[in-house]
């Protein structure tokens, strides 16, 4: 078990492209990092540059303090489990998670051997297959093999690159719980590369978000999803996505193309003078006014709009306002569509209301929108203008604390 | 289509008779031989296709008696530079075949184009000069004398085929093996070799044949039984007389030496197994 360091690290391909982009990352030991981005962002590069697959072009790498830039891929004592699990078709099961250690020749005897792999096995509920070849395993199983090949290394550190990708809903749902728990268990510093923003927000103890090459912002779960550090970051985490909704400041009072909204103080300081802001505003910032009491009205503000359809969900119900965009923002928002992988950014607020609220389409429904927690962004820079990076901060704290909890009951349970 | 694999009626009765056809055309020339192998020298110009009177004559003749010298040395010869030959060839275009596959070096295009220029570049225009210079550097009519240009049939050839396999075999798995604590070596021999195995086996077959097959440079390039294959050696049977053709001895060592062949092809045919890669990455 380490800590990473990732100085400054930049990857350069011969035709200069930077796919990896000054990027600094200090990875404490025993945490769980997520590289986290649409595709082409470069966080597979950023993850084989680690393990040494792909060579440093500038900056600095250490691994447990030492700075490993020079040295092979074996030099470096991680495990990594790969997108395809490139398993060994010709060995058994039980060969392939054997294999590593046959690889140190002399450093374990044939029991060390079987004992770990045995143990590994158990972990993974592997132990009626291990004789079987890759071939005729299911693809759960074969990953959970992938993972076993892993462990047995007692390897510093555990590298994964969309390990999940490859399997269906129902598995990915399951294989996130036992990745998630093996990592609590063992204690082992991580990084995860995934463009799933689910596994992201689950697994990571930090998330770091990656645009083109360059990092966005690492922050626990809970930050990025609070405090985002601008447009892309706030678009990308979250789903349904965040609202944009474009509009102009002017004391407290935040027009937009659904009408007036009044906003408190806090954003309205950090909107004044500018000519026009987007405000970010996720669906369940959203209530059915009908439905709220007094004291919880006086807290944001209410307005009206007509629903153009709604989606019931049984848990949840979504309502859809459609609203006539700003032709200054209209680039801004198009563009950060085409980064995100997304088609084009619909011109509709996503609205989440309790399930027992009776919207149909056509309706003019009475909306309460919870102001204190929504932000403003500046359309051309995506600058998050409200960010409140104290608050952020406490949120990060907060998670790495609860992190430290949970592995040393891990430790307690064990001894 | 017919669903699930299984042929109709019909197209079953097409493909047998297809097959039948086929499997004639290939194999009754080596029908003919095999029955002209066991014919008497009076028999040899009957219009019959079987031996009226079936004989193993012409066999005693090539293994134990006159021709013996002759033959026995000549199969030796073909065995041992046959062997050799695909041997090296094999190693050499594995290696070769793995770098051109895996490495970004330059100079890789060049060298896959030369294999394919040297390849279509006919024997009999490269035979004499090479006789000339083997008879000045004292390579003329030595085993070495017929693997190098032996090597020369087989390697073009053998590289094509494998870095045609290589290229199929998934990079992930090496990688692996790297992360996994793996030398680039270590890498290579236990994770891609064993994977490659079979087209290792198929391109040692295919050198196999184009060495033990060949006839110019063996005629050409030795001069007695020192290292004379045995398709150069066919060349040089009598007949018992002058009056008599050696036909039948001729067909007799043609079946002898068709015989490794086949073996080859049936002990190997195990381990040419197709699909071997499967499971390795998701499926």
């Amino acid at each position: 078990m380490s800590s990473i360091t990732l100085q400054n690290l930049v990857k350069k391909y011969d035709d200069g492209f930077p796919a990896v982009n000054d990027i600094s990352i200090d990875i404490e030991d025993g945490e769980f990092i997520i590289l986290v981005g649409p595709s082409g962002c470069g966080k597979s590069t950023l993850l084989r540059m680690i393990v040494g697959l792909e060579d440093i072009t500038e900056g600095d790498l250490f691994i447990g303090g030492e700075r490993v830039n020079e040295k092979a891929p074996r030099e470096r004592n991680l495990a990594m489990v790969f997108q395809s699990y490139a398993l060994y078709p010709h060995l058994t099961v039980y060969e392939n998670i054997a294999f590593p250690m046959r690889l140190t020749k002399g450093q374990f005897t044939k029991d060390q051997i079987d004992e770990k792999v045995r143990h590994a096995a158990t972990m993974l509920e592997l132990t009626e297959h291990l004789e079987r070849k890759p071939a005729n395993l299911s693809g759960g199983q074969r990953q959970r093999v992938a993972m076993g090949r892993a462990i047995v290394r007692d390897a510093d550190a555990f590298l994964f690159d969309e390990p999940l990708s490859n399997l269906d809903a129902k598995l990915r749902g399951q294989m996130r719980a036992e990745i998630s728990r093996l990592q609590r268990e063992l204690n082992t510093t991580s990084v995860y590369v995934t463009h799933d923003q689910t596994e992201a927000m689950t697994l990571g103890d930090r998330v770091a978000v990656l645009k083109k090459g360059l990092l966005q912002q690492i922050a626990s779960p809970r930050e990025l999803y609070e405090q985002p550090a601008n447009l892309f970051v706030a678009g990308f985490i979250g789903s349904p996505s965040m609202n944009f909704l474009p509009g102009t400041v002017e004391g407290n009072v935040f027009s937009t193309p659904l009408g007036k909204i009044e906003i408190p103080d806090r954003a309205a300081k950090a909107g004044a003078g500018r000519d026009i802001v987007l405000a970010g505003i996720r669906p369940e910032f959203f209530e059915d006014a009908s439905q709220l009491s007094e004291v919880q009205l006086s807290k944001g503000t209410t307005f009206t709009a007509e629903i153009s359809h709604s989606e019931w969900m049984g848990n949840e119900q979504y309502a859809y306002v459609g609203y006539e965009t700003d032709a200054r923002v209209a680039d801004a928002l198009q563009n950060l569509a085409e980064e995100m992988d997304a088609d084009e950014l619909r011109t509709q607020l996503v609205v989440e209301v309790d399930a027992t609220s009776r919207f149909r389409s056509g309706d003019t429904a009475e909306l309460w929108l919870d102001t204190r927690r929504m932000h403003l962004f500046d359309p051309a820079t995506g600058e998050n203008l409200t960010r409140d990076a104290e608050a952020g901060a406490e949120l990060t704290r907060e998670a790495r604390e609860d992190r430290k909890r949970e592995a040393e009951r891990f430790v307690s349970k064990q001894s | 289509m017919a669903s699930n694999g299984k042929l109709t009626g019909k197209q079953r009765l097409g493909w047998t008779v297809l097959t039948i056809v086929v499997l004639l055309y290939a194999l009754f020339p080596v029908a003919a031989i095999f029955a002209t192998s066991f014919k008497t020298p009076a028999d040899l110009g009957n219009a019959a296709f079987l031996p009226s009177n079936w004989t193993w004559q012409n066999y005693e003749m090539i293994l134990l008696g006159d021709a013996q010298g002759l033959f026995l040395t000549a199969l030796r010869n073909s065995i041992g530079i046959t062997l050799i030959a695909t041997f090296i060839a094999v190693v050499l275009a594995t290696l070769c075949a793995y770098a051109i596959a895996r490495l970004d070096f330059p100079g890789k295009k060049i060298i896959l184009g030369s294999a394919l220029a040297v390849s279509i570049f006919p024997v009999i225009s490269v035979v004499t000069p090479l006789f000339n210079l083997w008879r000045n550097i004292g390579l003329y009519d030595t085993w070495i004398g017929l693997i190098i240009p032996y090597l020369s049939l087989t390697l073009p050839i053998s590289i094509w085929t494998l870095a045609a396999f290589f290229r199929q075999i998934p990079w992930d798995l090496e990688q692996a093996a790297q992360v996994d604590g793996a030398t680039q070596w270590q890498a290579f021999r236990r994770a891609i070799v064993p994977l490659a195995m079979p087209g290792v086996f198929t391109t040692a077959i295919i050198a196999f044949f184009i060495a033990w097959n060949d006839f110019v440079y063996g005629i050409s390039l030795t001069s007695t039984e020192a290292a004379r294959p045995v398709p150069a050696a066919l060349a040089f049977f009598t007949g018992a007389s002058q009056f008599e053709e050696p036909t039948g001895a001729i067909s007799a060592a043609a079946i002898v030496v068709t015989i490794p062949v086949v073996v080859l092809v049936l002990f190997f045919q195990r381990q040419i197994v197709s699909g071997l890669t499967q499971g390795a990455v998701k499926g």
